[in-house]
Formats: structure tokens, C-alpha cells, sequence
């Protein structure tokens, strides 16, 4: 894993005394609300309906022990005693008071955390597969060019007040687990024929208000032009992105607009024009950079696991968890765990103190001191040995984080909804909790399969409901929470816009309404189709009808 | 009539400003500086530039493209760029392509909603000269435009990035 040098460590003290200075200056009266706003937003401070939040950024989503351990204290010390991981691997703390936050980014800052630029109109942090590093399938680590990206995006002299919010995520698979083509940039590493590593660059996707799946503008770029062609694309946007309407500032409404072959000539020729030996980043600190993450001490292990045979065959629990949560490593003997956030009844996301103490530990004890936060809001640990299932599988069961359900029914996507947020219409965590209750017989969910279900409280859709085989979005109607499900999305490789079902339902009548859409698509599956793909096969009438019928 | 700041090496200084702002709506003075707006400066630049006896400026908005300017840019004494308000960050780019791209070595300005917190990112830009509208003294600018010991991307100044700290410690450790 990439390590914090004192260059990196030297610039978050600045930045936290930099933080530290803005906000005696706001208690003092020297700045006002207004002028405020957009410093603490640049330092991850929401105000939000009952206290402030804050967003810590996780760097490519990858943590260590410490940093765990450090995160589980601030929960303890400064909110409720847990945190919330976000869609784009973040960690959330809703009950924060503004004088503490500058003490709690100092203690942050000990363990190489921080939570710059994770809001505000600037380049957020960059998000990639949680399976970096782990998966087989991988053309080269995403952890690499986000570390890359990372440090160029850091408090960017030029890019720093973009017309709106800016997110880049990164795949090195072709299993895309970091929606890449619903942001606003999108890069997938691909080698070319001659074998020369490379980038698919995707633009202006997106979701909110008007959702994209992104164009790709440029198919090949080569891995080293990789800054200075960001550079061309930030800087068109900065000049051209709208801001006269925050609702069409996002650089997919100047795509759109433009045309995504309008848009690329345009980044072309101002990448023409900049100097790329200045702007691109030089191959000793590449080297650097990739030496770190190139470090993982594997051993070298038989592929099957006696114990861990003999152990699955004793234990249908264990069986289950294998079949559900454990992926497979690039490394003979080693697996990739994910730990379920989604037990039955939680909120979508959340960890207590305590749990994310006894996930450091596994991290620590088991899988190479290396934790991932995912998009959909799970963790992974990427490097636990087949021979350690056992144990870990154990001791996530005692700590309520065993559910065997990742991509299942009940493993469901949820933005804080009404229950926290201001821009909310309607709650969206008692939704998720309700259709987790439905669906909580596990056999009955592993018949089912892959069922992603993702959950928005309002249309600016940070529960991703677009890209949701089954979308469901929170609406006000005269004071009511009303929701109105979408079908088809999907923000991975095969990403898609869901189609709106109907007119909304009230809330009570959304888990059974999921429960009719699951019959049906259960009548009509062939052979392995998973519910994506039913849909895709007969369209979206029977699924109208079966829910529709069923309300009148 | 706001204080001029003005930046001497990585020092802030109050500085006497010998230009006037001319509004559209108002006329040239006889005589003295002055700062014009793009359109104005297209239409009577040519007219002021050559009587020779004054210096003249051009005050671009975050809307219009510095590309306009580029002929004149070796007249030009001042270019001074707005902000309207200073979340709006088009001024940056307008910075970095005069001193980067058009190599202007004139004055270039921060002007309208200009605050302290702005100070590091414009001189990293190639701003060199601040009206500054928080009150803030040079002494504040100094402060704020030298918080962060490092850098990570290169942009119009000189300064070393994180990139390049680390090679040369590499090679001192050699």
C-alpha cells in the first residue's frame, strides 16, 4: 500500500491549520456564512438537518488498521459511536459540532486521513475497485493512478472552483465495481494490441437530476499522458461548464450539449497545446508510486485449502458466506471477503465503532493490514488466506457482520434519506430496512440472485436509484413520502438509465410491490438470467401490469 | 476605492496603483492609467496605446476568453481579471494561459470578490497583484499565499512540486 511520505504528511498539518484559521475566522465574525460555506465544504463540513457531517475521503477506498482504528475513535469520541460509508467509498459522520472539527481532522491527520475536497465544486475523491490488487481479472492496479490523481487533484491551483462538484473513478477489470460510467470522468486501464497500457476515457456521465451513461472520448489514451490530458478536459469544463444554473453545471450538460464528438475535439486541441513534459507526471516518482502498491508480501500457497474444505462442509453458515461473500484472488490460496453492511434491520452502510475495531483487527491479523470500503457500501478484506476463512468468517458472525448477502436482494444501496440529509423528500434507510425484512429467508434471496436494489431519498440520487435493476426514488406528494420505482439500470459494465415503472406508491406498499416484481421475474427467468437480464429479455409491461393490477 | 496589493518575490506589499478603472458608461480621463474593459479596449485601444504617454490595462471577465488579447498582450501593462464572485474559478485558467501559454510578463490582476483564501491558488496561477475586498492586510496575503509547504501540481510558478522534492532527496541520499 501507497505510504504517506513527510511531504504528504507535512501537507495535511498545513492543511488542517489552514481549516483551523477559517474557522476562528467564521466564529469571529470575520467571515460570513456565505464566504464560509465553500471552505468547509472544500474540508468535507455539510450542514445538515440536525448537526453537521463529516466526510472523510478514503483515498480509492483503501484503509489500514490504523487508520480503522482511528475512525471507529472519532465515532466513539464525536458522534454517536458509528460511521457511514458512502457510494463513493467514504466515510460519513452525521452528528459532528463545527468546534470540534478541527481537532478531529488534526487526529485524522495522525494517521495520514483527511477530508479535503470531499465536497465543494472541486475534483472529489477519486474512487476505484475495491478489488484492486486482489482480482485476477485486473490489466493493471487502479490504485496506482488514483494515488496519481490523488496527488494532482490535491488543492489544484486552477480546478479547485469548477462550476460543480467533479468525480473520476478508475477499473483496472472488466468487472466495473466502481460505476465508471456514470461519472464525470469514467477510466477504464485496457492494453492496446501492442500491448501498451492505456486508458478508455469516458466523460459526462452521470446521475442526479438528468442521468448519463457516459461517452467515451477517447479509447486509447496512453497511461503517462494521463495528467495532462485531465488537465484539457478540467480545463474546458472549467471554462465552459454553465454556472449560471446549478442544475445543468455538471460537465455532462456541456457534453450533451456540445456532443460528446464536439466535446473530444475540443479537449484534443487544448491537449495539443499543453506542454505534456510539464504537465505530465515524470517516471521515477510512476515508479515511486507503483513500487508501493507493488509491495504485497504473498505467500506462496497450495490453491485448495484443506480446513477451509473440511470447515465449509461442517458449517452450511460458513458454506453460505463462501458462496455469497468470498471472491477469487489473483493468488493461489488467498481469497477476497466481503463484509455485508446489510444485516437485516441496519442501515444500509453503517458500522459501529466496535465493528470497524474488529474489522481493523481481522485487517490486520488476516488480510495484510489492507481494508477496502466499497461503492455499494460493504468492506473488503482483499487478502485473507483460504486456510483463515474459519476464523474470520467467526469472527464477523460475532461482531453481526457475517450476512451472506453481497449483490443479493437485501444487499441494498441507500442514500441518509430525510432521516439526515436537508435536500431529502423522503426517508430512504425504513424502506431498505422494510424490503431487507421481506427478503431476510436467505435461501429464498440466493434463489433470486443478483438483485441490486438501490435507494434515492430525492432526485439528486446519491442512492444511485438510476443505475438500479430496481430503482426506487423518494417524492413529496403534499407532505407524503411517496416512491416511484424504476426498472433495468445498472452502473456497471453493462450500464444503463432504469425505466420509471408507474405512478409512485406509498411506502407501505413498496416492499410488496419488490416482492410481486421478484415473482414475476421468477415465472418468466430462463435458465441462469439474473433479474437484469429477464427484464432486459421481456421489457417492462409485465412487470407494470403484475404491480399495477395487484394495487387497484 | 479598494488598497492594491502587490506581490514582490514571495513577499506582499501595499502598492500605489496609478491606474483608474474606467467604467464603460464613463469617459477616459486626460491623462493618467487606466483600465479598460475588453470591449471598450477593442474599440479606442489602438487610440490610447499610441499616444504613448499613459499605460494602459484590460479588464477581462470570467466570460471572455484571454485569447482575444493575445496581440496586444506586449503593450498591455495590467491585465486585470475578475471575479464577479470568488467561487467562480474561470479567472484561474485566464491566469495560467496568459503567464503559461502567451508568456505575458505584465501584471496580472485579481480583481471583484477577491479573499485571502484565494491568495495561494492565484499566485500559483500567476497572479501577481490583488484588490483584495476582505479587508486583508499584505501581511495576511504573505501568510496565506505561503501555508502549504507543498505543492503536487505544477502551474504557472516555479515552484518545485512534491514530485520533484522527492527526486531530489533521493539523489542527496546518493
Amino acid at each position: 500500500m501507497y505510504q504517506y511520505d513527510v511531504i504528504d504528511r507535512e501537507f495535511l498539518t498545513d492543511r488542517s491549520n489552514e481549516f483551523r484559521h477559517q474557522v476562528t475566522r467564521r466564529l469571529a465574525g470575520e467571515l460570513t456564512e456565505d464566504q464560509f460555506k465553500p471552505l468547509r465544504l472544500m474540508n468535507g463540513l455539510y450542514l445538515q438537518l440536525h448537526a453537521y457531517m463529516l466526510r472523510v475521503a478514503i483515498p480509492y477506498g483503501s484503509l489500514n488498521s490504523r487508520q480503522a482504528r482511528r475512525l471507529a475513535w472519532v465515532a466513539r469520541t464525536y458522534d454517536k459511536g458509528y460511521g457511514h460509508m458512502t457510494t463513493r467509498q467514504n466515510v460519513q459522520f452525521n452528528w459532528i459540532k463545527l468546534k470540534d472539527a478541527p481537532d478531529i481532522l488534526d487526529a485524522l491527520a495522525e494517521v495520514d486521513l483527511h477530508a479535503i475536497q470531499t465536497s465543494g465544486n472541486c475534483i472529489r475523491n477519486t474512487t476505484a475497485d475495491p478489488y484492486a490488487g486482489a482480482t485476477a481479472e485486473e490489466i493493471d492496479d487502479p490504485r496506482v493512478w488514483s494515488e496519481v490523481i490523488r496527488q494532482w487533484s490535491t488543492l489544484h491551483p486552477e480546478f479547485s472552483y469548477l462550476p460543480r462538484k467533479f468525480k473520476i473513478a478508475i477499473t483496472g477489470a472488466l468487472t466495473d465495481r466502481a460505476a465508471v460510467k456514470v461519472h464525470d470522468i469514467g477510466l477504464i486501464l485496457r492494453r492496446a494490441r501492442d500491448g501498451s497500457l492505456g486508458f478508455e476515457v469516458i466523460v459526462g456521465g452521470g446521475q442526479g437530476r438528468t442521468p448519463y451513461v457516459g461517452p467515451t472520448i477517447k479509447h486509447h489514451l496512453p497511461a503517462g499522458s494521463l495528467l495532462s490530458y485531465l488537465e484539457a478536459v478540467l480545463r474546458v469544463y472549467n471554462r465552459h461548464g454553465r454556472r449560471d444554473n446549478i442544475y445543468k453545471a455538471r460537465i455532462k450538460i456541456l457534453v450533451a450539449a456540445l456532443g460528446a464528438e464536439e466535446f473530444g475535439r475540443q479537449v484534443e486541441e487544448e491537449w495539443a497545446k499543453i506542454d505534456q513534459g510539464r504537465a505530465d507526471l515524470g517516471d521515477q516518482e510512476l515508479a515511486r508510486i507503483r513500487g508501493a502498491f507493488a509491495q504485497t508480501p504473498f505467500e506462496t500457497l497450495p490453491a485448495r485449502s484443506e480446513a477451509f474444505e473440511v470447515a465449509r462442509a461442517a458449517s452450511p453458515a460458513l458454506a453460505r458466506f463462501a458462496r455469497n461473500n468470498v471472491k477469487p484472488h489473483k493468488k493461489p490460496g488467498y481469497a477476497i471477503v466481503e463484509v455485508s453492511l446489510k444485516a437485516v434491520g441496519q442501515t444500509p452502510g453503517d458500522a459501529t465503532a466496535d465493528q470497524l475495531d474488529v474489522v481493523a483487527d481481522l485487517a490486520e491479523r488476516y488480510s495484510l493490514d489492507d481494508l477496502r470500503v466499497t461503492h455499494a457500501q460493504n468492506l473488503v478484506l482483499p487478502h485473507v488466506k483460504l486456510d483463515d476463512l474459519p476464523a474470520v468468517h467467526a469472527a464477523l458472525e460475532a461482531a453481526g457482520l457475517a450476512t451472506a448477502n453481497i449483490d443479493l436482494i437485501s444487499d441494498i444501496i441507500a442514500c441518509p434519506g430525510l432521516d439526515y440529509c436537508a435536500l431529502a423528500n423522503a426517508r430512504a434507510i425504513p424502506i431498505a430496512q422494510d424490503i431487507a425484512r421481506t427478503f431476510a429467508d436467505p435461501d429464498r434471496a440466493e434463489t433470486i440472485g443478483e438483485l441490486k436494489i438501490k435507494i434515492s431519498g430525492c432526485i439528486n440520487a446519491c442512492g444511485h436509484h438510476h443505475v438500479a435493476h430496481i430503482g426506487i426514488l423518494g417524492v413529496d406528494k403534499k407532505g407524503e413520502e411517496f416512491y416511484q420505482l424504476s426498472l433495468g439500470g445498472s452502473g456497471a459494465e453493462d450500464a444503463s438509465i432504469g425505466k420509471i415503472l408507474g405512478p409512485a406508491l406509498p411506502a407501505d406498499k413498496v416492499a410488496p410491490a419488490i416482492d410481486t416484481l421478484v415473482d414475476t421475474y421468477l415465472a418468466a427467468r430462463q435458465g441462469e438470467e439474473r433479474f437484469l437480464d429477464t427484464y432486459r429479455r421481456v421489457g417492462l409491461e409485465p412487470f407494470k401490469e403484475a404491480v399495477y393490477a395487484q394495487a387497484d | 476605492m479598494p488598497k492594491l496589493i502587490k506581490l514582490s518575490g514571495a513577499e506582499a506589499q501595499w502598492a500605489d496603483d496609478a491606474f483608474v478603472h474606467v467604467a464603460d458608461e464613463d469617459a477616459i480621463p486626460e491623462a493618467g492609467d487606466v483600465i479598460l474593459s475588453l470591449t471598450r479596449f477593442q474599440a479606442e485601444g489602438d487610440t490610447l496605446l499610441s499616444s504613448n504617454s499613459r499605460r494602459v490595462g484590460v479588464r477581462v471577465e470570467p466570460a471572455e476568453e484571454v485569447e482575444a488579447l493575445v496581440y496586444d498582450l506586449p503593450r498591455l501593462s495590467v491585465v486585470a481579471l475578475a471575479f464577479p464572485k470568488y467561487r467562480d474559478g474561470r479567472a484561474y485558467t485566464s491566469a495560467r494561459l496568459l503567464r503559461e501559454r502567451f508568456r505575458y510578463e505584465g501584471e496580472v490582476r485579481a480583481v471583484g470578490d477577491v479573499l485571502q483564501e484565494q491568495a495561494g491558488f492565484m499566485v500559483r496561477c500567476g497572479f501577481d497583484a490583488f484588490e483584495p475586498n476582505d479587508g486583508a492586510t499584505p501581511e495576511a496575503w504573505t501568510k496565506a499565499a505561503a501555508r502549504f509547504r507543498h505543492v503536487y501540481q505544477r502551474a504557472a510558478d516555479a515552484r518545485p512540486i512534491a514530485a520533484d522534492e522527492r527526486a531530489q532527496q533521493k539523489e542527496g541520499a546518493l
